[in-house]
């Protein structure tokens, strides 16, 4: 579906990445294949470096340590927030919400609306969605939007598929009202019937977590997972975005009536080197304007990779500058989106580390 | 061109037989990280960009539907 937003604006944007880092040279033995197929494949797909949380570390932490620092640094006014949206698909708990937590752990204000949402590789978009629906009433004026996973661990330490390409982190994106008059495009489309495409079998109410399901098992490829795993049919999500998201970038570009070549900067959630690579000679947009270079420094953090490739590629620019932005989200669901934007002199547009 | 893609399969799995094998993938010659390997390669030695809705088993299956394939690109 398409859809349009008047008169909001992003504001501000912080990415929270935590100091630890893995390289994937150090676990390359871990995998059933030899060191130079690792190697040769690492190159193409992007294995490099993931910045993964430390046991124990969670989503309210990383979130909690990002608004300190926007308080501390006078960037945000903790009275002045009215909606905290928390995209996550590893809360704290199964309940109460971790949007509640963070809430209270910062003592913010009790008129205010929080509010979980599981999504991940579109998260951030879905999260922009609901800010901009959040901002049409009256009372709301601004709203903080997480995006948090530490979900590495998901990935099995055996599994070459998916466990070099996974990362952890958060990110604050401030979305507010401008008297500015704008439009923001949007589309989003999702199919359920794909949804085993990415999934982790075990460990909600359908199958609980259980001995059995821990238990480690070989794929045809070689790989060992786990139901309590995230397993990733990797040939079937690679057709997925290289059908879906052209046809959805240029059904966006026609709907809000902008040619390919005005648009400064294509900044596409990154599951891989590889797929970004191909998404753009697809698209005839240049590595520089839509850069694959987040997955290979951080990994993929689902819903936090959007916000980082903004905060990582553009930083201060965007504090001074103006940009017309084009943001993708692809994934989980399966679920496929994407908005196109102004976007630029915002107040804060950093990253710092947990 | 024929003898460049056995060339690039045989570096990806020394000792097995692509010439023979009529499908790659039921003979268990190719997975999709060999896929993946193989099209980088290829894209690299022919200057194409082989595109993504192109990077299908059946375009992969053996020999000759990959030397129609890199046809497309390159005539």
């Amino acid at each position: 579906m398409n859809l349009k937003y008047h008169n909001k604006k992003i504001t501000g944007m912080l990415t929270v990445i935590p100091q630890n880092e893995v390289k994937f040279e150090d676990t390359i033995g871990n995998y059933n294949f030899s060191s130079k197929q690792s190697k040769q494949l690492g190159k193409i797909m992007g294995y490099n470096r993931q910045r993964i949380v430390l046991p124990g570390v969670t989503v309210s932490d990383l979130c909690v340590h990002g608004l300190n620092y926007l308080f501390n640094e006078d960037f945000l006014n903790k009275d002045e927030i009215d909606a905290l949206i928390l995209v996550t698909e590893s809360p704290d708990y199964i309940l109460p919400p971790t949007s509640n937590v963070i809430q209270g752990r910062l003592n913010l204000k009790e008129d205010i609306f929080c509010m979980d949402i599981n999504q991940g590789c579109a998260g951030h978009l879905i999260g922009l969605m609901q800010a901009f629906a959040m901002l049409e009433q009256v009372s709301i004026n601004k709203v903080v939007l997480l995006n948090a996973d530490v979900l590495s661990h998901k990935a099995s330490e055996r599994d070459r598929n998916s466990r070099p390409l996974a990362g952890d982190g958060a990110s604050i994106t401030i979305v507010e009202k401008c008297e500015e008059q704008n439009t923001i495009y949007a589309n989003l489309k999702m199919d359920g019937k794909r949804h085993e495409a990415l999934i982790i079998p075990a460990g909600g109410f359908k199958t609980p977590s259980s001995p059995q399901t821990g238990i480690l098992k070989e794929d045809d490829n070689g790989n060992f997972r786990a139901l309590d795993h995230l397993h990733m049919k990797g040939d079937v999500v690679f057709n997925f975005v290289q059908k879906e998201v052209p046809l959805m970038i240029d059904s966006l570009l026609e709907f809000a009536k902008i040619e390919k070549d005005e648009v400064d900067y294509y900044l596409f959630h990154q599951p891989n080197r590889f797929m970004l690579q191909k998404l753009a000679d697809r698209l005839e947009v240049s590595y520089d304007k839509l850069p694959n270079n987040i997955v290979e420094r951080f990994g993929n953090a689902n819903s936090v990779t959007v916000p980082t490739v903004v905060t990582y590629n553009l930083g201060e620019k965007a504090e001074t500058n103006e940009y017309l932005i084009c943001l993708a989200g692809f994934g989980v669901g399966l679920t496929w989106c994407s908005m196109l934007m102004k976007f630029g002199k915002l107040d804060f547009c950093k990253m710092i580390e947990y | 061109m024929k003898e460049v893609v056995v060339k690039i399969l045989e570096s990806l799995r020394p000792g097995e037989d692509y010439v023979k094998s009529e499908n790659f993938v039921v003979d268990g010659l190719l997975d999709s990280f060999d896929l993946i390997v193989l099209v980088s390669e290829l894209d690299e030695h022919f200057t194409i960009s082989i595109k993504g809705t192109d990077i299908i088993p059946e375009n992969f299956m053996n020999i000759e539907a990959i030397n129609t394939l890199l046809t497309k690109y390159t005539s």
